[in-house]
């Protein structure tokens, strides 16, 4: 490295390619950054790593499988090396060359499976990144937008998914389409023509493959590349977030160099992901679509379910009861029981992602800059509302897949959907609930520990027969930890009439903010403070004393001495 | 950058260590007690340790290598012999060999930076993400000038040139674009499907006519319209059969409660009645019949239809009952269809009733 910024005149072969590279392109500034860049170390940082590495695992399988499937919805009788039940069968080409890629291709089938598996992975490592995004407030000032590429990342994940999943052409997606088909047909006045749009005419017509295998390797992965250099951009721009700890600030990182520690993780990270990807693939079937058979209107088959990332939708289309859902007005049919369900529902759970960091910041009225991690429970508002959205996405999952319960547990359909949709209105509402109040008894007991240390378990009789139990009080550290947050307090506004009686416009506004603020802040535990802290210890001053001195005058055999010592 | 440093010691040093016993007045928060004091690992005390280390990292590596080959060797010498167990055979083989080629090179670098790469930790300040006021007022200066420069502020005209002409030129990409790519614009043929009057009932896929008397009672069977062989395999075929398909389910006359004959019209025949296979709900083939209840339930999302009821909507999303096929029988026996589907069938859509 030495020889890219030394003036004397480089002699090995790197140190001469760094130089003729500087000379024409300065990069030695742009190396100095990154080369010595610190980047803070915690498993969790590692998860948007693997939706990073899984993406470059579906770019080279799916580089292998365009080199050998077509895009074409011309039929064919099928004459080659797939299984016996194929032979003669009347079927688009798409179909054809995912048969043959699978049987004819050595490593072809293996490539396929990769491509699908790193697909669900990609999207699992999406929505985990997001969460810890979330739950730890990395979204704030100035992070808002790397987190609105994100959530729009996660968006073009579902569409990358979607395209892909359907370009074989067999049974099972070509049933998914037609279920696009009756969705975009349920929106109202230009439902009927974006049909047609899709489509290039009636469904199925002869069109969609061709056009699903353009967004799906031209179109989306395109947008995804540039948003992901933008995303990746943004965070080196940025610094990354930190943990909170003793030394970490807002104006400072701690962590490990780029080279050669954090590089190393880092490519060591993409193998690891690659190889169990491989092993997936390698051991585990998946979409093995000549058991369904090519595309054909008629049949279908019970226990059919999306890939894992569309199930939500699924399940919300099944719960949504169809009495009564369905309105005409003056001759035009207004299709609710698809339109909610499929259409609004999701389009509410994207806008809270997307809105949410504004929200806060609204709510919170804080305009600083954070680099310092929250812990989840220092904030039980947004703690609750993330684990309430995670209860409504996995009970529409398990919704979706309703069909597998009743068979699995021999239970009725008809009561499992009933008991969803009561649990869909519930469920969030609950885990909010309950997700709000561990947050405040964890908070608690951080003040707990701090105010009164751990119990060891050692109690202690003093020479005027009073009797004490030991405390050991924590370490600096321990205790940096749960009295270095914020609570925040609802917003307090102007009043309504200004010092000479005006009535303050803008002030209805004000109050309708201060009521979401006193939502989310009206319940707070308050860090402890230096003078709490001595309050407490000149209150029960001898435990601490004690304990610091490690003779007590007497010792319980209360088991725990062995365990604190 | 610097290691190990406390980067606020100035703050709050007021606070006493000791329980603050001895002050009286105490700060508002605790001092940044600074970064935690660097542990060493086994690997920096220990020189076996290592030497351990780095010999499992070979280990690794070498490990990779074989995984390599091994792939190769898998690749050339398990030629699959056209069966699914060969296929599956020389996917596990390549699949195993390429995960021990990767996971070998991954887990070796991981254990590399983990034990024997430095595990000091470093100290960056941040900067503001803001430019500064100076590089703001710069660029402020550089717009306000060239704004000037191109003199757009004077010129109203010009500007009003300008902006129509770059909001106008996206139509002649657009237009083209949007009034081509939907094929068709009619979406009056979503109403229409191959029956009409006199049209036989053929079984799916298959294509052998249907006569009243094949079918016993409780019997379902897939049905498609009559057509041409050369028909079947055609593309238009797929599209028309999406919206054709029916089911025909064949019931004791006296269990059949209701169907949706009109008033002086009789739909079914002799307890045979036909129901569009396309769901109203969004479209699936509603494919499994339960023969004791009568009821049809659609295996995507469970909307359950009774047969015997004019195949009313009994549970699930879907809002109406599967338009019935008006069927009877011809002077040969065949079973055919009196008319198309009074209704469009299928998912609903903003024209459906126009």
């Amino acid at each position: 490295m030495s020889t890219i910024h030394s003036a004397a005149q480089p002699t090995t072969p790197i140190g001469k390619t760094a130089d003729y590279l500087d000379q024409r392109t300065k990069v030695g500034v742009l190396t100095k950054q990154l080369v010595r860049k610190v980047f803070p170390d915690h498993w969790s940082f590692m998860l948007g790593e693997i939706a990073l590495w899984s993406f470059v695992v579906l770019i080279l399988s799916g580089f292998f499988l365009t080199m050998f499937f077509e895009p074409s919805m011309a039929l064919t009788h099928y004459h080659g090396e797939g299984p016996a039940s194929m032979q003669g069968q009347l079927m688009s080409v798409a179909f054809a060359s995912t048969v043959d890629m699978s049987f004819e291709v050595r490593g072809g089938l293996l490539m396929r499976q990769i491509h699908h598996w790193s697909a669900l992975v990609f999207m699992a490592g999406i929505v985990v990144h997001m969460m810890r995004v979330f739950f730890t407030g990395a979204f704030r000032k100035p992070r808002e937008l790397n987190y609105l590429v994100g959530v729009t990342m996660m968006i073009l994940g579902l569409g990358a998914g979607f395209t892909g999943y359907s370009l074989p052409d067999d049974v099972l997606s070509g049933n998914g389409l037609r279920i696009t088909d009756g969705v975009v047909k349920s929106i109202p006045i230009i439902g009927s023509y974006m049909s047609y749009f899709i489509f290039g005419g009636e469904f199925p017509g002869e069109h969609i493959i061709p056009r699903l295998f353009t967004l799906h390797i031209l179109v989306i992965p395109a947008l995804l590349l540039a948003l992901i250099g933008l995303h990746l951009f943004l965070m080196v721009l940025n610094k990354h977030t930190q943990y909170p700890g003793g030394g970490r600030t807002d104006r400072n990182v701690v962590g490990y160099p780029a080279v050669p520690a954090f590089a190393t993780k880092m490519g060591g990270n993409f193998f690891i992901v690659f190889g169990v990807l491989a092993l997936m693939g390698g051991t585990m079937a998946i979409n093995n679509v000549w058991n369904y058979g090519p595309f054909d209107p008629s049949p279908v088959s019970a226990g059919a379910q999306p890939d894992w990332y569309m199930l939500f939708l699924e399940g919300s289309l099944r719960l949504m009861p169809g009495q009564g859902t369905e309105w005409v007005i003056g001759g035009y049919t207004l299709s609710l029981n698809v339109l909610i369900p499929a259409v609004v529902v999701p389009g509410l759970l994207f806008t809270f992602l997307f809105v949410y960091p504004f929200l806060e910041a609204k709510v919170t009225g804080d305009h600083r800059e954070h680099h310092v991690l929250d812990r989840p429970r220092n904030v039980p508002v947004r703690t609750g509302l993330g684990v309430a959205f995670l209860a409504a996405f996995v009970i529409l999952a398990l919704a979706g897949s309703n069909d597998l319960i009743a068979t699995h547990f021999a239970l009725s359909i008809n009561t499992i959907t009933w008991v969803f949709r009561v649990l869909i209105f519930v469920g969030p509402v609950f885990a909010f609930w309950i997700t709000k109040r561990i947050c405040l008894g964890l908070q608690r007991k951080d003040r707990e520990l701090v105010l009164h240390g751990h119990e060891t378990g050692r109690i202690v009789r003093f020479a005027n027969g009073e009797y004490i139990e030991v405390h050991r009080p924590l370490d600096e550290h321990d205790r940096w930890l749960r009295v270095n947050y914020e609570a925040h307090k609802p917003l307090e506004i102007a009043p309504a009439m200004d010092a000479r009686g005006v009535r303050r416009k803008g002030y209805m506004v004000d109050r309708q903010w201060q009521r979401v603020s006193r939502f989310f802040f009206e319940d707070r535990v308050e860090p402890v403070t230096p003078a709490e802290l001595a309050a407490a210890h000149a209150h029960g001053g001898h435990d601490e004393l004690e304990a610091e001195r490690g003779t007590p005058e007497l010792v319980s055999g209360s088991g725990n001495v062995e365990r604190e010592h | 950058m610097s290691e190990n440093v406390n980067p606020n010691p100035s703050q709050d040093v007021t606070a006493s260590r000791h329980g603050a016993h001895d002050t009286i007045t105490h700060p508002e928060r605790f001092a940044d007690p600074g970064v935690p004091e660097h542990t060493t690992r086994l690997a920096d005390r220990d020189p076996q340790a290592a030497k351990r280390a780095e010999r499992a990292i070979v280990l690794l590596f070498t490990l990779s290598i074989l995984g390599t080959i091994g792939t190769l060797v898998a690749y050339f010498a398990f030629r699959p012999d056209g069966t699914t167990e060969g296929v599956r055979l020389s996917n596990l083989l390549l699949g195993v060999g390429l995960a021990v080629s990767l996971l070998g090179i991954g887990i070796a670098a991981v254990h590399w930076a983990k034990t024997l790469m430095s595990s000091h930790e470093h100290v960056e300040e941040r900067h503001e993400s803001r430019s500064s006021d100076e590089v703001r007022t710069v660029v402020a200066q550089g717009f306000a000038d060239g704004l000037a420069d191109s003199g757009l502020a004077r010129r109203g005209v010009l500007k009003g040139a300008v902006v129509s002409a770059l909001a106008l030129f996206p139509l002649t990409i657009a237009v083209p674009l949007v009034s081509s790519v939907g094929g068709e614009w009619n979406v009056g043929k979503f109403r229409h499907t191959l029956w009409k009057n006199g049209t036989r009932l053929a079984y799916d896929p298959s294509g052998r006519l249907i006569k009243a008397a094949d079918l016993t009672a409780g019997s379902v069977a897939h049905v498609i319209p009559d057509v041409s062989e050369e028909m079947r395999e055609s593309h238009e075929w797929i599209t028309e059969k999406s919206k054709a398909v029916v089911l025909l389910v064949r019931l004791n006359p006296q269990d059949l409660k209701a169907d949706q004959s009109p008033e002086g019209e009789t739909w079914s025949y002799d307890g045979i009645v036909a129901y569009s296979k396309i769901c109203t709900h969004v479209g699936c083939p509603v494919a499994l019949y339960e023969q004791q209840t009568h009821h049809l339930l659609c295996p995507c999302h469970q909307s359950t239809f009774d047969v015997a009821d004019g195949a009313k909507v009994v549970f699930g999303p879907a809002n109406r009952p599967l338009p019935q096929l008006p069927i009877t029988v011809d002077d040969e026996g065949y079973l055919v269809a009196q008319a198309d589907f009074a209704e469009p069938i299928g998912p609903s859509y903003w024209e459906r009733l126009k």
